[in-house]
């Protein structure tokens, strides 16, 4: 880890009547790091504060909040849209929803091309090809409307948007969570890959614990809006705070068949004890 | 939501208050016209025509010199009355047909729906005046006029949202204890429709009250020499240029009911139908 | 898949949409027709007594009533009317003794124009105030447009028109007065095409022009206010619930400005809602001109409705009605197919 890529201290999320996001502190550098816990834990707000999108009347403070060199809290309208799908992009949930439904999937990725890019229209229609291509989709999906696109396909287009401009860092929230199990590791082998391609850094949110920590670095767990634990990728297994534990065993498979499934006991205070390295 | 949830909430919204009391001060000025009103709203004074606003006629009088500040007060009645009569025809009979073509959908709502859209493309103030002038002016002929004509937007959003809660777990739930027809319709379904209804019907009002104050100044609303606004407006418009305040005045309150349940409506809305600004 | 057999897929929906929206179309007419008839036929006004006037006697109105075919059971009756409307026949008014056809195609012209260029203004400033009002939600400039439009939607049309003559006429003489051109031109320009406007250009002469959009002036402002206020209204709540969706959220995070996510995005995907907005507010001035052209001595169909009541004339109200109604489901019944054929969600 050379330089910094995102450098966040002391960050709170405060909504009128409960603090979403407590105190939360971590780096990420050129590496893929894993931001899991329940719904709820406040990941997704992260991931929303990094790119500036907390909306009133959410109130977003910390002693300090980094992406790029870039200082977040004293950013400007202007400067933002300069940053935002260029250097530093965002994936979200759900391509039915998150795909614009009355333009083709060639209009929105060249949307992304054209906000940051000064290029002619045939270098901008190569350009589309090329990250459509590489996130796996043929020409032919170019004209076709959100709507007719399969779920997978519509990630992929999605990733293909983010990728558009080769931004540095990649915050992919929940990429996976409206997919089938099979389509799953398809769409994280596919962001790893890219990543390694690009040297890009990402920032993994989920609520599957054992299927990011088969392809990122680190892993940071959250609950409840405060940071429970954090530990490389390696390390699970051998996890020991009881709300990592849950989260990593309360998978079925083969071995659990038959057996009860753990669950966790939420009288114990979780919070305030951390593990591994900070 | 249970009702003093919704009274608490409603008073929050400043729109809402404002319809309110200002529906309710012409509720009571209605109801109380004989001991409000200074002079008989029909009383002919030859001598006092066309006088400005003075000390014995606050308002002034019309060119027949009727006080006008007695047929302003007057003229709520016809004005409530009209919203009263509205409002009786329009909700039941939209309500009842969408919740008909949601709940048994198949060729009734087929058939149902067809009327719905046939009535719903007729222009209504035209359709009103064509009644009016068929069947004799008078304000219940208005008012059916209007009223057999507003009824489709209830019909069609009442539907729709039955149509969203029919295969609803909660009225399964409530079928599966036995509830089922009349009871399932009036019992669980009808205060599904009910707010966004209620929400439509203020604001419809709103545009319900120009309506009739305009067949009123075409002379198709209440039969002379009754007070009413639109009516005085047209008296008024003789004598525009130079005791403008005749006609003024009458629309001016014409313009403070509408706004009451435009205010009111919104903040209905803002209550009942809350969306993110 | 070949050109022609691709164009012909995609021809496909929009098609079964035009067909079934003509078919709605249709109905709807005969279903206006039917009201017509119905309240011209169950009208307490004798039209007999109408043509043959009070002191006839007996024969003649035996005559007459044959003539007319009242006699004949009411299905029959409706089918005369129907072969008559379908040759252009909508009887005579009894007021001007012309054909009722002759007088409105002459009037309905003046209706027009009013309501279609009020319409223009009031949409082009509606849906951009609409905009601007969503862009800087909660500011003084929001509070102020929805004040002016909740006016809009509460004031009496033809008040507001007396006082707005009164005012801008009589006392401050800025604006010409009543009637579509002064009376020195209304004899020396020829009325080729009704459309004074048009009419007044093609004379040549330009004192007309001027004066034909200065009497067009106070009207228009007051429909298109009119019009101005709902289409405000609707395009803001329009904008502001599309702006709370995912796809804005993600466009937002390509890095799009406030105003361009407004004008590329939300503007695209409440197209349909705005159509079916602009229609019901055309529908609207249609029905407003009635009120307006009294007070503006407006020569349309206005008033023309306004004078045959008075005259107690039903073939000219019977037939005025049926114009505007039909006018109505017009614009209703192929908006809606305009709005269905344009949305790609319904691929």
């Amino acid at each position: 880890m050379t330089e910094s890529r995102i450098v966040v201290s002391d960050l709170n999320i405060d909504y009128p009547g409960a603090r979403v996001v407590d105190n939360l502190s971590f780096t990420l550098g050129n590496e893929r790091l894993a931001l899991v816990g329940e719904s709820g834990s406040g990941k997704s707000m992260t991931a929303r504060a990094l790119m500036g999108l907390v909306r009133k009347p959410g109130k977003v403070s910390a002693s300090q909040l980094n992406v790029l060199g870039h200082d977040l809290l004293a950013m400007k309208t202007r400067n933002w849209q300069q940053i935002r799908g260029n250097d530093i992009a965002m994936v979200l949930q759900d391509p039915r929803y998150a795909l614009n439904p009355v333009k083709n999937v060639a209009q929105q990725v060249d949307e992304a091309l054209s906000l940051h890019q000064k290029l002619s229209s045939s270098q901008r229609r190569e350009r589309v090809r090329e990250v459509i291509n590489a996130v796996g989709l043929q020409d032919n999906v170019l004209p076709r409307y959100p709507a007719e696109l399969s779920g997978g396909m519509g990630q992929r287009v999605m990733i293909a948007i983010a990728l558009a401009n080769n931004p540095k860092v990649l915050i992919a929230d929940e990429p996976t969570s409206a997919l089938d199990a099979r389509l799953r590791n398809q769409i994280l082998e596919l962001l790893v890959e890219q990543c390694e391609q690009r040297q890009m850094a990402m920032l993994l949110i989920s609520h599957d614990l054992p299927l990011v920590a088969e392809h990122c670095h680190r892993v940071l767990v959250m609950y409840q809006g405060q940071k429970v634990d954090e530990m490389p990728a390696a390390s699970l297994p051998g996890a020991t705070h009881p709300y990592t534990r849950t989260l990593w065993t309360c998978r079925p498979n083969a071995e659990t068949y038959g057996t009860m499934l753990p669950t966790l006991d939420r009288t114990q205070n979780l919070k305030g004890e951390s593990n591994g390295n900070r | 939501m249970p009702s003093y949830l919704f009274f608490r909430r409603l008073l929050r919204s400043p729109a809402a208050v404002c319809g309110m009391v200002i529906i309710a001060l012409l509720m009571l000025v209605a109801l109380f016209a004989p001991l409000l009103a200074p002079f008989d709203p029909n009383w002919q004074d030859a001598a006092a025509r066309l006088q400005p606003p003075n000390s014995q006629h606050w308002l002034g009088t019309d060119s027949y010199g009727r006080d006008l500040l007695s047929r302003l007060i007057y003229g709520s009645r016809p004005a409530l009355g009209l919203v009263l009569l509205v409002t009786v025809i329009t909700l039941p009979t939209g309500l009842l047909i969408g919740i008909l073509s949601g709940y048994y959908g198949g060729w009734v709502e087929r058939v149902l729906m067809r009327f719905t859209d046939i009535v719903m493309s007729m222009p209504r103030l035209i359709l009103a005046f064509a009644f009016v002038a068929m069947l004799g002016p008078g304000l219940v002929n208005g008012a059916l006029a209007l009223a057999l004509t507003t009824w489709p937007a209830y019909a069609r959003q009442a539907r729709s949202e039955i149509q969203r809660l029919r295969h609803s777990d909660y009225l399964a739930a409530a079928e599966m204890s036995g509830i089922r027809g009349r009871r399932l319709l009036v019992g669980h379904i009808l205060p599904l429709c009910l707010p966004s209804s209620i929400v439509r019907l203020a604001l419809d009002l709103a545009g319900i009250i120009l309506a009739a104050a305009g067949l009123g100044f075409l002379g198709l609303g209440a039969r002379p020499p009754m007070a009413e606004w639109g009516a005085m407006i047209a008296d008024g418009m003789q004598v525009i240029f130079d005791q403008w305040w005749i006609a003024a005045i009458p629309g001016a309150a014409i313009l403070i009911s509408s706004l009451a349940f435009n205010l009111l409506g919104d903040g209905l809305r803002d209550v009942l139908e809350p969306s993110n600004d | 898949m070949s050109f022609i057999t691709s164009t012909l897929h995609h021809l496909r929906r929009p098609l079964f949409t035009l067909v079934t929206g003509l078919f709605t179309l249709a109905l709807t007419l005969m279903g206006l027709l039917i009201i017509t008839f119905a309240l011209s036929a169950f009208s307490p006004v004798d039209p007999v007594l109408q043509i043959v006037g009070d002191h006839a006697s007996q024969a003649t109105y035996d005559q007459v009533h044959q003539q007319l075919g009242l006699d004949k059971p009411l299905p029959l009756q409706f089918w005369h009317y129907l072969t008559q409307l379908a040759q252009g026949d909508l009887g005579t008014a009894s007021a001007t003794g012309q054909p009722v056809l002759h007088d409105l195609l002459s009037a309905f012209p003046a209706t027009l124009e009013l309501a279609t260029l009020a319409l223009i203004i009031g949409s082009v400033l509606g849906i951009t105030f609409g905009v601007l009002c969503a862009r800087f939600v909660g500011s003084p400039w929001d509070l102020a447009v929805r004040t002016f439009t909740l006016l809009g939607n509460s004031v009496p049309i033809f008040w507001l028109g007396l006082l707005m003559l009164a005012f801008f006429y009589a006392y401050l003489q800025w604006s010409a007065g009543p009637g579509r051109l002064d009376d020195i031109y209304q004899y020396t320009v020829e009325s080729k095409t009704g459309f004074v406007l048009i009419d007044t250009w093609l004379s040549g002469d330009r004192g007309a022009f001027l004066n034909a959009i200065n009497h067009l002036m106070l009207p228009m402002l007051l429909l298109a206010y009119y019009s101005l206020a709902s289409i405000t209204r609707l395009t803001r709540t329009a904008c502001l619930s599309e702006m709370n969706k995912e796809y804005i959220t993600l466009a937002r995070a390509k890095g799009a400005g406030d105003m361009a996510i407004l004008i590329r995005h939300v503007l695209p995907n409440i197209r349909g809602t705005l159509f079916t907005v602009i229609a019901l507010s055309y529908t609207s001035m249609l029905e407003g001109a009635v009120l307006t052209e009294t007070v503006f001595s407006w020569p349309g169909i206005g008033r023309y409705l306004t004078t045959a009541l008075f005259a107690a004339d039903t073939a000219a109200i019977m037939g005025g009605t049926l114009l505007i109604g039909v006018s109505f489901v017009i614009i209703n019944n192929l908006t809606d197919i305009l709005v269905r054929i344009t949305d790609p969600r319904v691929r």
